[in-house]
């Protein structure tokens, strides 16, 4: 009982930041049908946040597309993780894949016993789904009803999100060094070179920091 | 078409390939201490990134505004433990402010 409650309680939680979301790709320049497609079907905030990100800075669909890649990549990792326990084949796998993502993994993996690992799995990631779709909707309609973004402080709000985003995963001395790196490295690179590059760039000191050890 | 569909397209795609693609291959594959310690670090690198040309910078230039003030609050929000929505909602509010202060 409790593992459906815990997975209700985090999925209205995580949801309400679908307005942050609605709003900040409603400022980025994104229509409301394409905020919204982007819920539904990339359905992973720090990729969603990303891909606006990038092409409202100015950047290619190809550098948003990549950079959002990239930062999906961890979901595939949750999905090697949670098949061994979900064991589903055909659409049943297609759902299950399409739901995999941090707060789902997160609740199955804190379980003990198999039957709640799946509960919480498929309860959180139905949860998280519905209410973050619903809260891009609202975000978007909202954004877009009071006009300049600026007078608002919303184009504010997507560094902000970034950086409530990363702020948890600076734990240690050596990810606040790979952090400030990568800050030094991409504002470096924006006067050279066309937006979105100085983003995906900084990839390449996690490739060579975690290849080293 | 324009740049935000084929964005948001190839992103859909690509952001289900590699949900579908966990699910499916055997563990091996990925499991590489390597490769679980890169994409543990992609996230912290592309995300700092984003802060940081999100916030102060403007087409290809430098350009510190009204937006560092919200940013500011958000820092200052994050250090005193409060909750996402508070964070994002407060940079807004400082943000906004100083935008007024300077038009």
């Amino acid at each position: 009982m409790s593992v459906k409650r815990d997975s209700l309680s985090l999925s209205l939680a995580v949801g309400a930041y679908g307005t942050a979301f609605g709003a900040a790709s409603v400022t980025a320049h994104f229509t409301i049908l394409q905020t919204c497609l982007l819920s539904l079907l990339t359905f992973s905030g720090a990729s969603q946040f990303a891909v606006i990100g990038v092409l409202g800075a100015g950047g290619s669909a190809i550098s948003g597309i990549a950079t959002a890649t990239l930062l999906g990549t961890r979901n595939a990792l949750y999905g090697l993780r949670m098949a061994p326990i979900l064991k589903v084949r055909g659409a049943k796998r297609v759902v299950a894949a399409q739901v995999t993502i941090d707060e789902s993994t997160a609740i199955a993996t804190a379980q003990k016993d198999q039957a709640d690992q799946i509960t919480g799995f498929w309860h959180t990631g139905f949860g998280v789904f519905l209410f973050w779709n619903l809260f891009t909707l609202l975000g978007a309609v909202g954004a877009k009803a009071i006009g300049n973004p600026s007078a608002w402080g919303l184009d504010a709000a997507v560094p902000a999100a970034f950086i409530g985003l990363v702020w948890p995963r600076l734990i240690d001395r050596k990810t606040r060094v790979i952090a400030a790196a990568a800050i030094l490295l991409s504002l470096a690179l924006v006067p050279f070179t066309s937006a979105g590059i100085p983003i995906i760039s900084t990839a390449l000191l996690a490739i060579i920091v975690g290849w080293r050890k | 078409m324009s740049a935000q569909w084929i964005a948001v397209i190839g992103t859909s795609v690509c952001a289900f390939g590699l949900k579908f693609l966990g699910h499916s291959v055997p563990e091996s594959w990925l499991s590489h201490p390597r490769i679980q310690r890169i994409n543990s670090l992609i996230p912290i690198v592309l995300l700092t990134a984003l802060v940081a040309v999100n916030a102060v910078t403007t087409k290809s230039k430098i350009v510190i505004d009204h937006r560092v003030a919200g940013l500011a609050v958000a820092v200052a929000a994050l250090i005193a433990k409060l909750p996402f929505p508070f964070i994002v909602i407060g940079a807004a509010v400082g943000s906004a402010v100083a935008y007024h202060f300077g038009h």
